[in-house]
């Protein structure tokens, strides 16, 4: 199964949407608590008649959806998949305040209507009248894999000849000081461009929006090629991972060293990095590795975020050096791995190759 | 693309029964699982009534053998309860034997716990014991029951509103087809929450006196809870194991009715689609159903727009046809799950299933839903309807032998 | 009923976050739904709360609720009919 990227739309906390190039500027954010998206103007996008219902959220993955689409040059995609970790939380917790706050009596349905997790799925296919497949899923850090898989099953399957996969998650300030409540962040304000030199617990929550037109054919617009997408569940110890990342590749690719470049989950947390610097010792080890959580955060779908970056490094040929975290040289990139976790339960790895 | 899907194994707990036998039994005597609130704390106990599956959580952990206090949702316990049902029925004594997933499906996933958590919360931040707000997600109670069945190869989680669960199985059979998987149990699970109960009273979509599927005088959506899990295989598996197969599923389809965030469109385009895409794939002409399992939720507008659709689909033809949420509620996330168990029963069994306290024919349509419970009827090819807010519509097909 | 027009069109505003409106944008003979002003029947929910949260009044049913949301007058002059002060 594969398919090839022809454009991306992207909201990060990074000028991933507007912004010129490819991270020619980066944003650094000191003393910073989490990182935010970096949101559009959505009146370029919609009209406010439209977006009135709309959270945060809604709109950020509408409007990530219609750039994609916009640059792909397709009105109407051949299927719509979401991938989400908490869906749209800002509006739950909206409900459930008010639910409790008036008890029970006289509440606005609005945000009950909007906190489906596959609002911004639907909302993209009735902005676009878009008739064909819909689905929505929302399983932690699989979330946006179990999207792309069945992105890449569509095409295979002739279902559709193309497929509009995303990935999105919000941050929101209750969400933020129940997860750090949880003692998932580090305890103190932090420079993101310096998160891996921060050796305590925790790591920066962050957020993210990034929509993929795949197609079954290329073209001249053509970003990149997804060979595969494969995801692990709780692997017993850091060799089973190796041995499930070892077999992934010689699956989809023969042999590690075909491998470019890496693209790992790192995320500062000592516990969480423990993997990724094993693999570092032994199966990734002539492999020049980055990793991209300092400039999107940690949350559910990141791995959205790094499928962008691969996609983008392949068609520049551009490492960008923020993203490095060896000094090994890089040269040609033809072959791009993704591997990343969430809390050690949810593996996910991508292939991605020039077309 | 060329591979069969089978189902091997049936799970089911709603408010008519913790499985399949008492299920049939409450079917059988037109038995509706509609009544007052017991469980969910809410100001609505003598307002609204609503199908609950008739057990407290410490009782429904003891059916799901949770030793394990606190750590989970209602959501989780009653996907165990009928996750594990399937696993038995379907004689699966080593799961590792074959590769295989698990899809579930929730709208609430550990809501109930959320909501206990978030009163505290919301007075002060610092207050809600934080082990009642860690299963709040959807793929929290995925992992849970995955767990417990000691499955690990893949797992998925889906939530698109009313058509969850018949998402989750539309998505277990394509991996089985593409090859991805040898098994894959899939269902759904939701609980009652106060969270989906203020919600679609806030819609105004729930009826006082209970819902009346496909009546004239319909007047709302009666919510229920529970859930529902199959165990479907490949060929391969199957023919290996001399497995005893209880149906096929042969026919699916997904399509948006892209017309209206809640409301269905009038000439039910999106169910239109879903219904057309589901009989493509079966290869079947329209005049095979034996028996359609309507999404029928008793709101004004979903049963028109549903009604025309299947007319425009099976012209004066209209298959015999029933909503069962007249006995189980609606139960959002596992409705498409539990009402697919009750299409297998009916293949096996040669039922047609009562569409409860209809009494009035629609005047905008011409067929009414079948009244009283039916044996020895020919049922091959069933179709079941689920749809969902956002205009998600599918349809799947379940075919015997 | 000046007052109590304008009061009704800020609140409209508000509860539906018509972000973009004055006002003045809205016309108060005009429909409310479609045709006009362009709700739909999420708005309406949201305008049959309004009614009763800010005024006291609750609308029965569909029927009476179509005749009662039908413009910024019609609300209007319903507020003023049922008002118990």
């Amino acid at each position: 199964m594969k398919a090839y990227i022809q454009s991306i739309g992207a909201i990060s906390p990074q000028n991933t949407f507007t912004g010129e190039g490819f991270l020619q500027e980066v944003m650094a954010y000191h003393h910073a608590d989490y990182l935010k998206c970096i949101e559009p103007a959505y009146i370029d996008f919609m009209d406010p008649m439209a977006s009135r219902r709309m959270s945060r959220i809604v709109k950020m993955g509408v409007c990530a959806a219609l750039k994609c689409l916009r640059d792909a040059g397709i009105d109407n995609p051949g299927a719509i998949v979401t991938g989400t970790g908490l869906g749209c939380i800002a509006d739950t917790e909206k409900f459930l305040g008010s639910l409790y706050a008036n008890e029970e009596k006289l509440l606005n349905p609005t945000p009950f209507i909007q906190s489906t997790h596959n609002t911004v799925a639907a909302a993209i296919a009735l902005m676009l009248k878009c008739k064909n497949y819909n689905n929505t899923f929302v399983h932690r850090g699989f979330s946006f894999e179990d999207a792309l898989l069945d992105g890449l099953m569509l095409l295979q399957e002739h279902s559709a000849s193309n497929v509009l996969v995303g990935g999105l998650d919000e941050l929101t300030d209750h969400s933020y000081t129940i997860t750090s409540r949880l003692g998932l962040w580090k305890k103190q304000s932090l420079d993101n461009l310096r998160l891996l030199d921060y050796k305590d617990d925790g790591s920066l929550p962050g957020e993210g929006v990034a929509f993929f037109l795949l197609s079954e054919s290329k073209s001249e617009k053509s970003l990149a090629k997804i060979n595969a997408v494969s995801t692990f569940y709780k692997p017993d110890s850091h060799a089973e991972a190796e041995r499930k990342i070892q077999d992934f590749v010689s699956t989809h690719l023969g042999d590690i060293a075909n491998v470019d470049f890496v693209i790992t989950g790192m995320n500062g947390d000592r516990v969480a990095d423990e993997v990724y610097h094993h693999l570092g010792r032994t199966l990734f080890s002539r492999l020049p590795c980055g990793y991209y959580k300092h400039l999107c955060g940690e949350y559910d779908t990141s791995s959205s975020f790094a499928l962008y970056l691969a996609s983008m490094i392949l068609k520049t040929q551009q490492v960008p050096v923020v993203l490095k975290c060896d000094d090994k040289p890089v040269g040609k990139m033809k072959n791009i791995l993704i591997y990343n976790h969430l809390r050690s339960v949810n593996h996910g790895i991508f292939l991605v190759s020039t077309c | 693309m060329s591979e069969r899907v089978f189902v091997t194994g049936t799970g089911i707990v709603s408010a008519i029964g913790f499985d399949c036998e008492e299920t049939a039994s409450a079917l059988k005597l037109s038995a509706s699982g509609i009544g007052r609130i017991t469980h969910l704390n809410t100001v609505y106990k003598e307002e609204i009534p609503v199908a609950e599956v008739k057990a407290t959580d410490k009782e429904l952990m003891e059916m799901a053998g949770i030793q394990q206090a606190g750590f989970f949702s209602r959501t989780t316990l009653l996907g165990i309860i009928a996750a594990r049902q399937a696993l038995l029925q379907a004689d699966i004594k080593d799961i590792k034997a074959y590769k295989t997933g698990m899809v579930s499906a929730t709208t609430v996933g550990g809501m109930d716990r959320s909501e206990r958590f978030f009163k505290k919360f919301i007075i002060d931040n610092s207050r809600g014991r934080l082990r009642d707000i860690i299963t709040h997600d959807c793929g929290d109670s995925t992992e849970r029951i995955a767990d417990t069945l000691g499955i690990k190869d893949y797992l998925a989680t889906i939530s698109t509103a009313c058509s969850s669960s018949a998402n989750a199985i539309l998505l277990g059979s394509r991996l089985i087809k593409n090859g991805i998987l040898d098994r894959v149990i899939v269902g759904g699970t939701d609980a009652l929450t106060l969270f989906t109960l203020n919600g679609f009273n806030s819609l105004m979509i729930l009826d006082k006196n209970g819902c009346k599927p496909f009546d004239e005088e319909r007047n709302g959506l009666t919510l229920g809870e529970g859930a529902g899990f199959l165990v479907i295989e490949s060929e391969r598996s199957v023919r290996k194991d001399h497995k005893e197969v209880l149906c096929e599923i042969t026919g699916y389809g997904n399509a948006c009715d892209a017309f209206h965030q809640t409301a269905s469109s009038p000439e039910g385009e999106g169910a239109y689609l879903s219904m057309k895409k589901a009989l493509d794939v079966a290869g079947l002409e329209p005049g095979r159903i034996d028996y359609i399992n309507a999404h029928g939720t008793g709101t004004k507008n979903n049963d028109l727009s549903e009604g025309i659709a299947i007319e425009r689909l099976f012209d004066k033809n209209v298959p015999l046809c029933s909503s069962t949420k007249s006995f189980t509620g609606h139960t959002l996330g596992a409705a498409g799950a539990i009402e697919a168990v009750l299409c297998v029963m009916a293949i096996r069994n040669r039922w047609i299933y009562p569409n409860l306290f209809f009494r009035q024919k629609m005047t905008e349509l011409a067929f009414s839903p079948v009244t009283d419970f039916q044996y020895n009827k020919p049922v091959r090819h069933v179709m079941s309807n689920s749809f969902g807010f956002g205009g998600n519509n599918t349809s799947l097909i379940f075919s015997g032998s | 009923m000046e007052q109590l027009i304008q009061k009704l069109k800020e609140e409209i505003i508000e509860a539906l976050n018509l972000s973009e409106m004055k006002p003045a944008d809205i016309d108060e003979k005009a429909p409310l739904f479609v045709d006009g002003l362009g709700l739909d029947s999420i708005d309406a929910l949201e305008l049959t709360v309004l009614l009763e949260k800010k005024y006291g009044l609750k609308i029965n049913t569909a029927e009476e609720g179509k005749k009662i949301l039908h413009s910024v007058n019609s609300m209007a002059e319903f507020i003023t009919a049922n008002k118990k002060s």
